[in-house]
This record gives C-alpha cells, sequence and structure tokens, in this order.
C-alpha cells in the first residue's frame, strides 16, 4: 500500500470527446484523478462508461476522431494532454507508462519469433545491440516465468497458449522499465487458473520493478485481488473513489451498491439476482444532475437538477452523490448488500 | 428429492466424441456419462479446450459422436434416427449461444430470426398464427412486439440475447443448452438474463444444459455440476456440494483460483495448482466412481480409498 503520498500522475478536470457522424459524443466529463507512486489503482466500470478510453488517453492512444477538449494530464514536467504528435508520445509511451492489453492474440505478431518483437523495444528504447540485447531479452523471458529460454526465444507465437502468449506481452510492457504500467483487462480473455497466475506474476513484477499499475476491468474478484484503490466510472465520470476495502465494504455511490449487488455471489438460489434497470444515458446529449439518476431507485430531485460534487466520507475515500449531503434523507444499502458489508468487516477483524 | 425417483430427461452414455483420423486423432471427450433431471439446471464447467462445448454440440447433433449412446427421454437421438423422431427432438432441444453479436444474421429482420425454427419444422397452420408466435416470444423475454420488423444491429448486446433467447423460446422447447449465454455481457446485464432464464424456467417447465466458465454464476444459477477436464468428467455433484467440499484435485484447484469480491481474502488466498502427473494412471486405470450418493469422482481404486478417509475435510474456498 501507499506510505509516500507522492503523485506521478495527475488528471485534472479532463474531458474527451468523440466526433461520429457529424455528432459530437462526451466520453470523459469532467475527471480529476491523482495517481500515486507505487499503487495498484483498479478503474471499474461497465462497457461504454469511459474506462478505456480514460487510460488511452494517459498514452496518446485515443482514437484519430477522439480529441481532449479540456484539461490536463500532468506526468513528470510534461502535460500529456497538450502532447498533438506521435513524436511527442514516444518520449513517453513504452519508456514512462506501457500498456498491456486485453487479448495476446491480436497484440502479437504473427510472422515474428517472439524473442525478435521483445528486443525490438528492447534495442528501440534503450539502445542495446547485439548479444547485450539477447540476454536482456532472455532475462525478461525468465522474469515472466517462462523456461527453457534460448528455445523459446526462437519461436513464434502460435506456438504460445493464451497465458504463455500474455506473458510475453507483458514481457514486452516491461523491456523499457516503465514506472506505469497499465493493464486493459488483462485476464479476461484467459481462463480461471492461467488468470490466478497471470495476476500473481503482474503482483510480482510490480514490487520487483516499482511499478505504478492501473488495471481496467469489470470483474471486482480480479479487483479485490490487485487493488490498493478503486475508481468506480459511470457515464463518463468517476462517481467514487477509495481504498479497496472502502469500496467493497462502505461503499456509498447507489452505483456502486448496484455493481456489488448484481454480483452473483451476493445471490440467492432460486431468488432474483439483483439487477440494475434500464440503461445507462447516452452520451451524445448533455447530462443533466446525475447520470444515474432515471436507474437510481434512491435518487433525490435534486438529482436530476444538479451535478452532485464529491463528497467526503474519508481522507482517501469520496463518493458523488447527493445522498452524502447533510440534508439529504437518511438512505440505507439495500439488505443482502448491508449483509455483506458486515461479514466482509468481520472478516477484516479476524 | 430422491434422485431414483426423479425423471431422467436426458442421459449422455460412454460418450465418445473422436476428430481427424489417423496421427492426426483428437479425442474431444472421452468416456463421458450424465443424466440430466427434468426441470433441473446442469451446469457443466470446464476451461477452454475441455470439452464442454463439444459434448453440447454432441447433444444438438452438430458434432457427430463417435461411439456412445445419447438418451433424450429414453430414446436413443445419436445416429440414425427415424424422421419422425428427428424432427420432435429438433423442436424439443433448443440452443442459445454465447456471443449475440455474432449468432444473430445481420440481413434479416427479427421476425425472421425468430421464426426461421417453425419454418423450417413447418410448426404453424397460418400465417397469422406464426406471427402470434412470433409476438408471444419477444413478449416472453422482455422485448416488445414492434421489434419484430427491426435488424440485430439496433439493438444493444442484451437486447440482442434476448432475442436469441426469444429464437429458442418460440419452438416450446422442453430442454435447452445454453453455451455460455451470459460470458459477452455487462455485469448488470449479466443479471437481467440469468433472472430472464430462471423466469422462463419456472413458467415454461424447462430443463437446462449450462455450459459455462465463471464458477461464481454457475454457483449461483445450477443445481447439479460437472467439472471437465480435458474431455473426461473428473467430478460431478449437486452444486452446492461440489463448491463446499470438492474431492478431485483438479476441481480443488479451480476453485481455489476463482477470484472472490472479498479483498481480505484475495490476499491472503494461495491458488492450488492441478499437477496431472500426480495420478498413477498407467498402473491403475481410474473409473468413475459415486463416493457419496450423487457425488461422483474419477478416480482409481488407491485414490478412492484416501478420498474416503478425507471426505469430510471441509475444504474453505
Amino acid at each position: 500500500m501507499v506510505e509516500t503520498k507522492e503523485k506521478i500522475l495527475s488528471i485534472k478536470n479532463l474531458v474527451i470527446k468523440f466526433k461520429l457522424r457529424g455528432q459530437v459524443l462526451t466520453a470523459i466529463r469532467d475527471i480529476s484523478l491523482d495517481l500515486y507512486k507505487g499503487e495498484s489503482l483498479a478503474i471499474v466500470g461497465e462497457s461504454g462508461s469511459g474506462k478505456s478510453v480514460l487510460v488511452k488517453s494517459i498514452i496518446g492512444l485515443l482514437e484519430k476522431n477522439g480529441y481532449i477538449d479540456q484539461g490536463k494530464i500532468l506526468y513528470g514536467n510534461y502535460d500529456l494532454a497538450q502532447f498533438k504528435t506521435e513524436k511527442d508520445w514516444l518520449k513517453i509511451r513504452g519508456k514512462e507508462i506501457a500498456m498491456v492489453t486485453q487479448d495476446p492474440m491480436t497484440s502479437l505478431n504473427p510472422l515474428k519469433t517472439i524473442g525478435k518483437q521483445i528486443e525490438e523495444a528492447v534495442v528501440l528504447h534503450q539502445g542495446l545491440k547485439g548479444k547485450e540485447a539477447y540476454e536482456k531479452v532472455l532475462q525478461l523471458l525468465r522474469d515472466v516465468g517462462i523456461d527453457d529460454v534460448e528455445k523459446r526465444y526462437k519461436q513464434y507465437p502460435h506456438e504460445f497458449s493464451g497465458g504463455m502468449r500474455q506473458r510475453i506481452v507483458i514481457a514486452i510492457a516491461i523491456a523499457c522499465n516503465p514506472k506505469i504500467l497499465i493493464c486493459d483487462e488483462p485476464t479476461t480473455a484467459l481462463d480461471v487458473t492461467i488468470q490466478a497466475q497471470i495476476l500473481q506474476l503482474l503482483k510480482n513484477l510490480q514490487e520487483k520493478y516499482e511499478l505504478t499499475t492501473i488495471y481496467i476491468t469489470h470483474d471486482l474478484g480480479v479487483v479485490a485481488k490487485v487493488a490498493d484503490r478503486i475508481a468506480v466510472m459511470y457515464a463518463g465520470d468517476i462517481i467514487e473513489f477509495g481504498k479497496t476495502e472502502e469500496i467493497f465494504f462502505n461503499a456509498k455511490h447507489p452505483y456502486t451498491w448496484a455493481l456489488i449487488s448484481s454480483l452473483p455471489q451476493l445471490g440467492e438460489k432460486g431468488k432474483e439476482l439483483y439487477s440494475i434497470k434500464g440503461t445507462p444515458p447516452n452520451l451524445f446529449k448533455e447530462i443533466k444532475g446525475d447520470a444515474f439518476a432515471p436507474r437510481n431507485p434512491y435518487a433525490l430531485k435534486i438529482d436530476y437538477v444538479e451535478r452532485p460534487p464529491y463528497f467526503k466520507v474519508s481522507d482517501t475515500h469520496y463518493a458523488k452523490t447527493w445522498l452524502l449531503h447533510p440534508n439529504a434523507p437518511k438512505v440505507e444499502p439495500p439488505e443482502i448488500l448491508k449483509k455483506f458489508f458486515k461479514e466482509g468487516r468481520q472478516y477484516a477483524n479476524g | 428429492m430422491q434422485m431414483a425417483d426423479r425423471e431422467v430427461l436426458l442421459e449422455v452414455k460412454n460418450l465418445h466424441v473422436t476428430f481427424g483420423k489417423g496421427k492426426k486423432k483428437f479425442e474431444a471427450i472421452k468416456d463421458v456419462s450424465f443424466k440430466i433431471y427434468k426441470g433441473e439446471t446442469f451446469g457443466l464447467v470446464g476451461e477452454s479446450g475441455s470439452g464442454k462445448t463439444t459434448i453440447g454440440r454432441a447433444i444438438m447433433r452438430i458434432n457427430e459422436v463417435t461411439s456412445g449412446e445419447i438418451l433424450f427421454k429414453g430414446k436413443r437421438i445419436n445416429g440414425k434416427i427415424s424422421k419422425d423422431w428427428d424432427r420432435e427432438i429438433t423442436q424439443k432441444i433448443q440452443m442459445i449461444f454465447q456471443d449475440p453479436m455474432a449468432s444473430l444474421n445481420e440481413r434479416a429482420k427479427v421476425d425472421y430470426i425468430i421464426s426461421e425454427g417453425l419454418i423450417n419444422t413447418k410448426k404453424y397452420s397460418s400465417e397469422k398464427e406464426r406471427q402470434e408466435k412470433v409476438r408471444n416470444a419477444l413478449l416472453q423475454v422482455g422485448l416488445l412486439p414492434e421489434f419484430a420488423s427491426r435488424f440485430p444491429h439496433e439493438f444493444s448486446g442484451g437486447q440482442r440475447q434476448r432475442i436469441g433467447i426469444a429464437r429458442a423460446l418460440v419452438m416450446e422447447p422442453e430442454f435447452i443448452i445454453a453455451d455460455e449465454p451470459i460470458s459477452a455481457l455487462d455485469v448488470s446485464i449479466r443479471a437481467q438474463v440469468l433472472n430472464l432464464l430462471t423466469q422462463l424456467q419456472q413458467k415454461n417447465n424447462l430443463t437446462y444444459l449450462f455450459i459455462a466458465h465463471d464458477l461464481s454464476i454457475v454457483r449461483f444459477f445450477t443445481d447439479r455440476t460437472a467439472v471437465i477436464y480435458k474431455g473426461r468428467i473428473v467430478e460431478l455433484a449437486e452444486t452446492e456440494k461440489l463448491f463446499s467440499n470438492p474431492i478431485h484435485p483438479y476441481t480443488r484447484a479451480l476453485l481455489s483460483a476463482v477470484p472472490e469480491p472479498n479483498p481480505y481474502k484475495e490476499r491472503s488466498k494461495k491458488v492450488e495448482i492441478y499437477d496431472p502427473s500426480q495420478h498413477n494412471y498407467e498402473k491403475m486405470p481410474p473409473s468413475f466412481v459415486e463416493l457419496e450418493e450423487g457425488h461422483f469422482v474419477l478416480a482409481n481404486e488407491e485414490e478412492i480409498a484416501r478420498y474416503r478417509e478425507t471426505k469430510n475435510m471441509v475444504v474453505s474456498v
């Protein structure tokens, strides 16, 4: 867990828009977020919530029709939001901030040996050559848990299983000693037993390479395993963030409640599983008030009028819901969730 | 209820499915047997390549059976069967697919997609009756009848999966094979579709074969579960029993790998790793034995003795 509260990346009032068929879609609606050195932050949300767009903007991989409309992304002496050209981004991407994507099948070149693919990164960013570069690749392969490295070096991606391929993708990502590693659904395409191994590997590497990691996922089980802190996204906004235990066992935003409640682990056999009614808002339109209000059984009148600010729950825990306003009526989380919170806290106390 | 008293709807007996020939021969399913009782939800879990989908496809008669039998209501459905029986099971056994983006014909309207099975089996007497059936199917899955005139691309993932379910329902099936029906959906939509499947089961008296890799959903949704590893069922039991007292080392490894939504537990959890070389199957081949009532495990004699001894050992997973 983060002891030093040193910020490594700071996002300030970020607004990201997309031009689509003559219309403008607002994917990120005024987000501010600090990332601390050495921590592991999980960004949780459903598809379309903007979690992938947010991290793509940090590494300069926004689709061509997307652009940063407002705000800053501060990293070191740079404001990444001002970066325009590929040349700018090459200073950061790979060397400072690297990314592991979801599907190891598509992120490797099928025509090149995996050794050459890792070597590319080593040669390009670290200027190593010949034997030095080769040795470095072997070392990386060992670091990501691959045996028989000399032989593996000469093999092609199709000769590896899905889990092994994901290890290679991770080796490429850490090849240049980045400071921040973004893992975008790193295990979604993998089997559970392999998933457990890859998550463990990422945790070990985080320690060894002193990485700060950002996980993007929709799987709360994965989050529980890897994250120190969680940011919950809904409709282009971070509606709640806090330490992992705070979000799991003391969530305050009704959307976070709904997300946890719909876990099958909380369901009772033969009974309805909790489900969120309706669909997320249309991001082509301007959103008034709290974006979750139309689906929120606890919505107040003000939720339809004014967007809630962050209310402080603890020094590390904030939520954007009017329910935390001192004048708001007292609302308790749903029964099943209260039980889940209680059991969780009990577990913590032994 | 006693197992023996329940009506068996589907039975798979010593099923083998082999792909390819000679050197390239691959045994996808090796000697698999299980029964599915009427009205229950039977879960089949395993990792990719384990053969769970192949079993589903063999029951659907998409994959040819190499040897063994599949019985529906006690009558064989694999191999050569009469035309009438063929028509009947085509209607009675339906399937719901994983990816609602890929499984619906993009060029066909919802009306056609849902009624294609009806048209093929001529299960209606007039155009009016056909429309009525489509309308009913749409209403049952919580969609508007007007949607019949639209194309699949106009719908969200959850709605498309509902269309996929309506397409199965319209045939008035008794048995539905659902192959990873919610894996491609978002968390909140998953809950909606699972609830829909539960409602439909109660209302239409359906029996499900639920194929999945997500164990937390299997635990919530199924009555009995079979765990499959490399083409063989290694363990089969009532779902709660399987989760609270897994016996086969592969089941135990699989369950320990499932991340739980509890950070305290997760951080201290140790994942078990399954090493298939631990079995001494060369000398003493395994068989599928009933260790206690309704709880089957693949094991050889030596292992059975050991499992019996440690049967009451409680495993926290």
